[in-house]
Order: C-alpha cells, then sequence, then structure tokens
C-alpha cells in the first residue's frame, strides 16, 4: 500500500515549488507502508513500542520586557542519563529561540531547517519573518509527517514588528499561541512555580529568577530533567543567554546548610 | 508526453526569444490600460471598447481584485488573464494560510512575473499574452505601490504607467503631466491619460480607485462622466486662459 502524499502538497512556494531550485525542502516523501488490515492499529502500537516521553522541562514565557526561556539540560534514554549537557534552547536566528522536547534529533534538524526556511524569506522579502509565521511554517511541516513518529514539543519565541510573540508547536501538528508555556515531563512542577510567581509587570531579572526557580524545582522532582538551567532572554534586539547555573548548586542557593548548633561537645577532661 | 518536451521559445540566432516578442505584439494590440499611483489613492484605467448591444457588460470585468487590499489591470489576451489572476488569487491565499499575513504588492507581483518567466522555459507550452498592472498597499506599513509585468516576466515598480494599445502616447502624457496627486486629483490624471488614446466618454473606460481604507471602488459610468466633464471644462478653461485676456476694444 503506498501512502499517497499529494494532497499534502501545497501551492505555496515553501513547500517547494514545482520546478525545484531547493528539492531538499519540498514536502513530504512518500514510502511503501506494510499491508495491514487495519492500519489505524498499526500505528498505535508502534508508538506504544517506541514511546516518546519527552523527558525534559523547558519553559516560556512573556512578561512586559520581552519573552523568557529557559530549559534544562538532560537526556535520558529510559533510567539512563545519556548527557547532563545538551542544549534545549535552539537559536534559530538573532531574534528567535526554539526550545528542544522529544526526540532531541527531530527537535535539532527541524529547527536548523526552520532557521534556512526564516532565511529564505527575509532574502526574497527584504523584511524579517514574523514569529506567527515561522511557527506556521514549522507547524504546517510537522503536520505533514503526522503519524510518521517524529516527537517535537517546542516552542517558538522572538521578537518582531509586533512586539513579543510566543507560540507552542507539536509534532501531533498542533500550534497554539499563548503567554505561558512549559512543555516536557517535568512541565507540571514548572507551571506551579511559575503560575504562582508569575507578574507582567516584572523586571528582567525578576523574571530570569522566575524562570531559573521553576526550572530547578522541575529537575528537583522530576528524574528526567537536570544538569544545568539555561535561561534566555528575548527583547527587542534580539536573544540575550542570561545564565546556565549547575542545579545542585542551585540547590544549595535556595536551600542552604544551616549551621547547627552542636549539643554536646567533647572535651579533654582533665587529670584528677 | 515526449511528443510536448519541445519548448516554443528558444533563442534566435541574434539572441532574441521571438515567442516573447510575438506575446509583445499581442499586448500592444489588446485595450489601453493605465495605472496612476498617488500619496494615499492608486488609480487603474482601462479602455472599454464600444459595448456590445446584447452582452452584459457586468460580466466583463477588466479591472479584478486579487486580495482585499490588491487589484489588477491587464492588456492582452483575456483568456490569459483569466488563468493568471486564478492563480494569483489562490497564492495570496495561500501566502494568508502559510504566514497568517497578508501579501505584499511586491510579493504578487514577484509571483505573477514568475509564473510568467515559467511559461517561458518550459517545454510545450507557449508565454502569456498580456501585461499586467498590479496596484496595492502594502499591509505593514501602508505604502501604495504600482508594479508592471509583462510576459517576459520582468517586473517593475512604477508612478504611473500604461499598456496595451498606444501605451507610448500615454506614457509620453504622463511624463509631461505626471506629479504627487492624491484623492481626486490622481483620478483626474489617470482619466485624462487613457482620454489621449480613446474617445470621451463614461462607456468607453472603466476606472476603479483603490484606497488604503475602503480597498477598490470601481467607477460607475455617471461618475465617470462627471470626473470627464471636469476635465474637459479645465481643459477649455486653460486654453482660453493661454489665449490671454479678451483684448479690450
Amino acid at each position: 500500500m503506498k501512502l499517497d502524499t499529494s494532497g499534502l502538497e501545497s501551492t505555496s512556494p515553501f513547500f517547494g515549488s514545482g520546478d525545484e531550485l531547493c528539492p531538499e525542502l519540498s514536502a513530504a516523501p512518500s514510502f511503501s507502508l506494510p499491508l495491514s488490515t487495519d492500519f489505524d492499529e498499526f500505528q498505535k502500537d508502534t508508538k506504544a513500542t517506541l514511546k516518546h516521553a519527552k523527558g525534559t522541562t523547558t519553559l516560556a514565557f512573556i512578561f512586559k520586557e520581552g519573552v523568557m526561556v529557559a530549559a534544562d539540560s538532560r537526556a535520558s534514554m529510559g533510567g539512563y542519563i545519556s548527557s547532563q549537557s545538551v542544549k534545549k534552547i535552539i537559536e534559530i536566528n538573532p531574534y528567535m529561540l526554539g526550545t528542544m522536547a522529544g526526540g532531541a534529533a527531530d527537535c535539532q534538524f527541524w529547527h536548523r531547517n526552520l532557521g534556512i526556511k526564516c532565511r529564505l524569506h527575509e532574502l526574497a522579502n527584504k523584511r524579517r519573518i514574523s514569529v506567527t509565521g515561522a511557527s506556521k511554517l514549522l507547524a504546517n511541516i510537522l503536520y505533514s509527517y503526522r503519524g510518521m513518529g517524529l516527537s517535537v514539543g517546542t516552542m517558538i519565541a522572538g521578537w518582531d514588528e509586533t512586539g513579543p510573540g510566543l507560540y507552542y508547536v507539536d509534532s501531533e501538528g498542533g500550534r497554539l499561541k499563548g503567554t505561558r508555556f512549559s512543555v516536557g515531563s517535568g512541565s507540571p512542577y514548572a507551571y506551579g512555580v511559575l503560575d504562582s510567581g508569575y507578574k507582567f509587570d516584572m523586571s528582567i531579572e525578576e523574571a530570569a529568577e522566575l524562570a531559573r526557580r521553576a526550572i530547578y524545582h522541575a529537575t528537583f522532582r522530576d528524574a528526567a530533567s537536570g544538569g544545568v538551567a539555561s535561561v534566555y532572554y528575548v527583547g527587542p534586539n534580539g536573544w540575550k543567554k542570561l545564565s546556565g547555573d549547575d542545579v545542585g548548586e542551585l540547590h544549595y542557593h535556595y536551600y542552604p546548610v544551616t549551621p547547627s548548633t552542636v549539643e554536646q561537645e567533647m572535651a579533654e577532661v582533665a587529670g584528677a | 508526453m515526449a511528443r510536448y518536451d519541445r519548448a516554443i521559445t528558444v533563442f534566435s540566432p541574434d539572441g532574441h526569444l521571438f515567442q516573447v516578442e510575438y506575446a509583445l505584439e499581442a499586448v500592444r494590440k489588446g485595450n489601453a490600460a493605465v495605472g496612476v499611483r498617488g500619496t494615499d489613492t492608486i488609480v487603474l484605467g482601462v479602455e472599454k471598447k464600444s459595448t456590445v448591444k446584447l452582452q452584459d457588460s457586468r460580466s466583463v470585468r477588466k479591472i479584478v481584485s486579487l486580495d482585499n487590499h490588491i487589484a489588477l489591470a491587464c492588456a492582452g489576451l483575456k483568456a490569459d488573464a483569466r488563468v493568471l489572476i486564478n492563480r494569483a488569487r489562490i497564492e495570496c491565499q495561500s501566502h494568508r494560510l502559510t504566514v497568517e499575513d497578508p501579501v505584499t504588492v511586491e510579493y504578487i507581483t514577484r509571483y505573477i512575473a514568475g509564473l510568467q518567466q515559467k511559461y517561458t522555459q518550459s517545454g510545450g507550452v507557449r508565454p502569456f499574452g498580456l501585461s499586467t498592472l498590479i496596484v496595492g498597499f502594502d499591509p505593514y506599513t501602508g505604502v501604495p505601490s504600482l508594479y508592471q509585468t509583462d510576459p517576459s516576466g520582468t517586473f517593475s515598480a512604477w508612478k504611473a504607467n500604461a499598456t496595451g494599445r498606444n501605451s507610448n502616447s500615454m506614457r509620453e502624457f504622463l511624463e509631461k503631466n505626471y506629479k504627487e496627486t492624491s484623492g481626486q486629483e490622481t483620478i483626474k490624471l489617470a482619466i485624462r491619460a487613457l482620454l489621449e488614446v480613446v474617445e470621451s466618454g463614461g462607456k468607453n473606460i472603466e476606472v476603479a480607485v483603490m484606497t488604503r481604507e475602503k480597498g477598490l471602488k470601481q467607477l460607475d459610468e455617471a461618475e465617470i462622466d462627471a470626473m470627464v466633464a471636469e476635465i474637459e471644462a479645465e481643459k477649455a478653461a486653460a486654453e482660453a486662459a493661454k489665449k490671454g485676456p479678451p483684448k479690450e476694444t
């Protein structure tokens, strides 16, 4: 059974204009699928076997001064921590960031691909692409690969002509505009801290502190999150990395060891 | 489909693409069309050949809108125009879908010109036999623009331009009389250019005005007649003034 992807080809030049100048950027390829009586069930079993759990904590929120983006840096394969130093905040271009949750390769590749498309848009139209447009391009691509096993839970954060922009895009093809998002297995914990401490009128330092604290608390409770808490700020002049603190050290910063008084001192008894 | 691989548009020994040049001839035989860009208004005017009695003139609209903020007028093969306009309209919506923003005038002009060029470099097809005048306001900056494309696929921006029959005389008139105008003055300038080569009267001209707030508005016969009357009056007054004040006896 051959998968028919002709319906996925759009007339938009971004999706591969008829005679190709850059065929690598075309729409989804097609390939033969195994014969099966119940195609939907087949997909379900495959998904359960592979189970990409999106073990990570990433968050982003819009506030008065711009967008704050933060993430941990742990990569896990089941119970094994494969890396403590993964860059989960991907720099798409000098004024747009993407966060990584899910399959690392999928996120990295498609964010790089998005960067290419954004640059081509700039060159063709002599103006930067909006955050809306960039997130839409990514969402359209991910939708065309829906059901084929991509695992991407990303947030596109940036600053364009309309001000700060934040979108959540995932591999199911969903795309949401919002002011506060957290993605990953540690997101419930991060949301708890983020939602209780959030105010629109924060300064950049206060917002960075809130983001850092939210990531720290998520790494404290979630086994799949840890490593280094990176915090980025996106303002009118582009993004800037504010901090990258080891969460182990942050623990002692938030819960310092209090010197406790010793109850009884052992002293030399004077010789009789 | 191997039989249709041979290109119709091939180079001549001295570097001409004759099919493209013949297409330009077809444009030169088409109805006159003029476009004028003002500071807040853009006007498109097209010659209307004398109405055939039984024809429903409303079905022969020569100035069409591609989107809320973009309009197009053309000279040449009207059937080719229909195909190009449909593709452009789809592209306008497709752009809105993929980047959630309306097209800029430059973008859609580039798309139409790209389409016209593709048909000069493909097997088994002939070039589109029309030149278009594309007008609109930039959706972000509000700046008005006027662009022209031709069968070869080139495009450029203009302050005022004409295409189709007698376009040279219209362009000469525009070069002599163009100045930055707005509102009614822009409309009058476009009609005056058209009247240089077309029989006077509302039923021989089709005029459409585009403004940032109201979009495209087709002027009806009565409004055009009123403008034409104003223009004739101004011309008469200018002639009289030239002759000098009446001599005292």
